[in-house]
């Protein structure tokens, strides 16, 4: 059986198959996603296409021309007709972002962090607190704004934050890292969970005295940056009137604004993790995880590379931060839970330790099972509790079904069954690392 | 005189004084071994050498200079690389990339360079890499860069080791066992290895080593350790004849019929 799988593969990768596989993929998911812009299954085969062009071997300029007109042209305009699609791809590249950044600590020097989603809320606070008018209710108790507050910065400070929010979540990953230098395993991973909880417990609290958080209600409205200016978007506006059928709002056009941002990001933070892998640091990490001894022995020093992986690690999570505090308007404690960091520890492992399209693919996944997929599910479920259906043999009418049973609030044990079946499974995930291939000039006898 | 000099280094585990009052040197340009029965402690004093143990007493002196306090990559650094008893490689990474770890300290790129892959990021990658080809051939190891460390023969990854010490470019290397395991053949090729290291590149060698042949066959000078001391010193001729060391090996022969 896996045999047969794996010839098919082959005959599916080989000669002029690639390329009609995949624009096949391309057109089919493009227009079923047009015509019923709620279908899961439309919007997954158009999912599929990235995968392919991934996998299959076709001409790297093709491949590259197709990805862009994937991204660039059909993905927005197919999002302002269902804006949930922005939003799901919103959120694999933000999650995408994190799971890259928790590559690093984890997947390549092998320090296990279980508070990564800390540097996440260092990033989002660090907009929110500048972005909001939130400086100016410093001494206002919380939940009870004075009417003519006003924020403090003009929303361009946006662009400038999104660096601060990168080094702040460094130095956050640098003050995690000095402390727990000589830990390895479970007492790095307890410590680290023990700095994800400060970090949300210090969100909740620092109402008081001086109110920097808002505390447990959190902090909005938050400021989004500007818009680009009328002449990129008034062409934009009259191109897509006929294709989406009226002229796109201002909010619509927020979220494709949104959607490139977070793409930009995440072009950068790919670009980033893979540069590094491939250097003297990446290697020198991947040695740490290794055997820390014979990488000391080496001459790598142990301590700066550990806090150099710490600090690259969470600056991906504070840029994501910040984009995610002005894309929400709104930040609160609750976000930055212990469960945010298991699931990006989920993806980093259902896609592969290590691995740099691997953790793409695995917060991709991960995002459309959560976003969607159960989603979809408590959706058919609520149906046919509305129904008069039963389930035949056991003579169970639906509507009897306890509301309790709602698999959108099953995020807990996706993820424990994601972790337990890889465990057991696929330890090295499902795009496993590979070590590039040199081609070396090998002298013959 | 001598590169390396020991005095006095004392390290204790506990109650064990698992190396005692050690006072030894090592030539430059000169292949030493330490030999000694099980548990002597050998492997111990390299530790203490190279900055993973922090000895409680003595001095050691390379070039001159002390290594007491210095961490193991500082200590390395200084040009000292070393193997370990059992080969400690970087399994799941790449021949070729484990080479390349070893020249971590050579490389002069940072992080930006790594990022806006610089003009020097990338003559610099290119010809460390083939310095670290040229390593492999070196050591007799071919078209296997790209096999991951970890799925090599046990003589193959004795090899890769010695290729990842080398690439720091020492000025001494600490080889732990390097023959342990390998059949006759490969023990031969290891001792020619060990003399074209030493001859071709000048580097000086100490080595810890059981197998009497390599001991024998290539050492200048021979220290015995037996219960964490030094117990006797000279040339293999003075060694095979000295009374004491005879009594270290046979004592414990007889006692615990050995390996
Ligand atoms: N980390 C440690 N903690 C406690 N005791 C140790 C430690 N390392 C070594 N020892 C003890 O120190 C003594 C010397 O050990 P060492 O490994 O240096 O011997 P060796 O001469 O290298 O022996 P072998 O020929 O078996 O490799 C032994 O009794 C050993 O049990
Ligand atoms: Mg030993």
């Amino acid at each position: 059986m896996k045999t047969f799988f794996s010839e098919l593969f082959k005959k599916a990768n080989s000669g002029f198959w690639p390329i009609v596989i995949t624009l096949g993929f391309l057109i089919v998911g493009t227009i079923s996603v047009y015509q019923s812009p709620r279908s899961l299954s439309a919007f997954l085969t158009l999912m599929l296409c990235p995968l392919l062009l991934y996998f299959m071997k076709i001409n790297m300029k093709i491949k590259i021309f197709i990805g862009l007109l994937l991204i660039i042209v059909i993905l927005p305009v197919l999002g302002i007709r269902n804006i949930f699609y922005l939003e799901v791809i919103f959120q694999m590249a933000v999650f995408a972002a994190l799971a890259l950044g928790l590559n690093i600590v984890i997947g390549m020097a092998g320090l296990l962090d279980l508070g990564y989603v800390a540097f996440y809320a260092v990033g989002a606070y660090t907009w929110a607190i500048f972005g909001s008018k939130q400086l100016s209710l410093l001494h206002s108790i919380p939940g009870a704004a004075p009417a003519g507050a006003e924020f403090t910065l003009s929303p361009t400070y946006f662009w400038l934050f999104l660096f601060l929010g990168v080094g702040l979540a460094a130095l956050a990953g640098i003050l995690l890292g000095l402390p727990v230098l000589r830990l390895r395993g479970d007492y790095l991973a307890i410590v680290t969970l023990g700095f994800g909880e400060v970090i949300r417990v210090l969100a909740l609290n620092l109402d008081k005295p001086l109110n920097l958080t808002n505390g447990p209600q959190g902090i909005t409205p938050i400021q989004r940056p500007p818009l680009p200016p009328e002449f990129i978007i008034g062409p934009i506006r009259t191109l897509l009137t006929p294709i989406v059928g009226r002229p796109p709002t201002d909010a619509e056009f927020y979220n494709v604004f949104f959607y490139f941002i977070a793409l930009f990001i995440i072009m950068i933070a790919i670009m980033v993790a893979t540069r590094l892998e491939d250097s003297r640091i990446g290697r020198a990490w991947t040695a740490i995880r290794e055997d820390e001894t014979a990488a000391i022995a080496m001459g790598i020093p142990l301590v700066r590379m550990k806090l150099a992986a710490f600090a690259a690690g969470a600056s991906f999570a504070g840029a994501m931060g910040v984009l995610y505090s002005a894309n929400r308007t709104f930040v609160s404690p609750e976000t930055f839970s212990f469960l945010q960091s298991i699931g990006v520890l989920t993806m980093v492992i259902l896609g592969g330790l290590g691995s740099i399209p691997g953790v793409i693919f695995g917060a991709s996944a991960v995002v459309i099972l959560n976003i969607q997929v159960l989603q979809n599910f408590s959706l058919y479920l609520s149906e046919l509790r509305q129904s008069d259906a039963v389930i035949p043999i056991i003579n169970f009418a639906w509507k009897d079904l306890s509301n309790q049973l709602d698999p959108a609030k099953y995020q807990k044990l996706v993820f424990g069954i994601i972790l337990v079946l890889m465990m057991i499974f696929r330890p090295s995930g499902l795009i496993p690392a590979e070590r590039r291939k040199r081609e070396l000039v090998e002298e013959k006898e | 005189m001598s590169l390396l000099q020991t005095n006095n280094v004392v390290k204790r585990f506990g109650g064990l004084v698992a190396v005692n009052k050690m006072t030894f040197s090592v030539d430059e340009g000169h292949i030493v071994s330490i030999i000694g029965p099980n548990g002597a402690g050998k492997t111990t004093f390299f530790n203490s050498l190279t900055g993973i143990y922090k000895p409680e007493e003595g001095e050691i002196l390379f070039k001159d200079h002390s290594l007491i306090g210095l961490r193991p990559d500082q200590v390395s650094a200084r040009g000292i690389s070393r193997t370990f008893q059992n080969i400690r490689l970087f399994g799941s990474m790449s021949v070729i990339e484990n080479i390349l770890v070893g020249m971590h300290i050579r490389l002069k790129q940072n992080a930006l360079d790594a990022l806006f892959r610089s003009k020097k990021f990338n003559e610099e990658e290119k010809d460390a890499e083939q310095k670290a080809s040229a390593l492999m051939e070196y050591v007799g190891l071919k078209n296997v860069g790209n096999e991951l460390a970890r799925n090599l023969p046990y003589g193959g990854q004795r090899r890769i080791e010695i290729a990842r010490a080398l690439a720091a470019n020492p000025t001494l290397l600490l080889l732990d066992e390097p023959t342990a395991g390998m059949n006759p053949n490969e023990t031969e090729d290891a001792i020619k290895l060990f003399r074209r290291i030493r001859d071709e590149k000048g580097i000086t060698i100490l080595l810890i080593e059981h197998d009497m042949r390599v001991v024998m066959g290539i050492s200048e000078y021979i220290s015995v350790m037996d219960y964490g001391e030094k117990i006797a010193e000279g040339t293999p001729q003075e060694i095979r004849k000295n009374q004491r060391v005879i009594e270290a090996y046979l004592g414990r022969d007889a006692a615990s019929s050995k390996d």
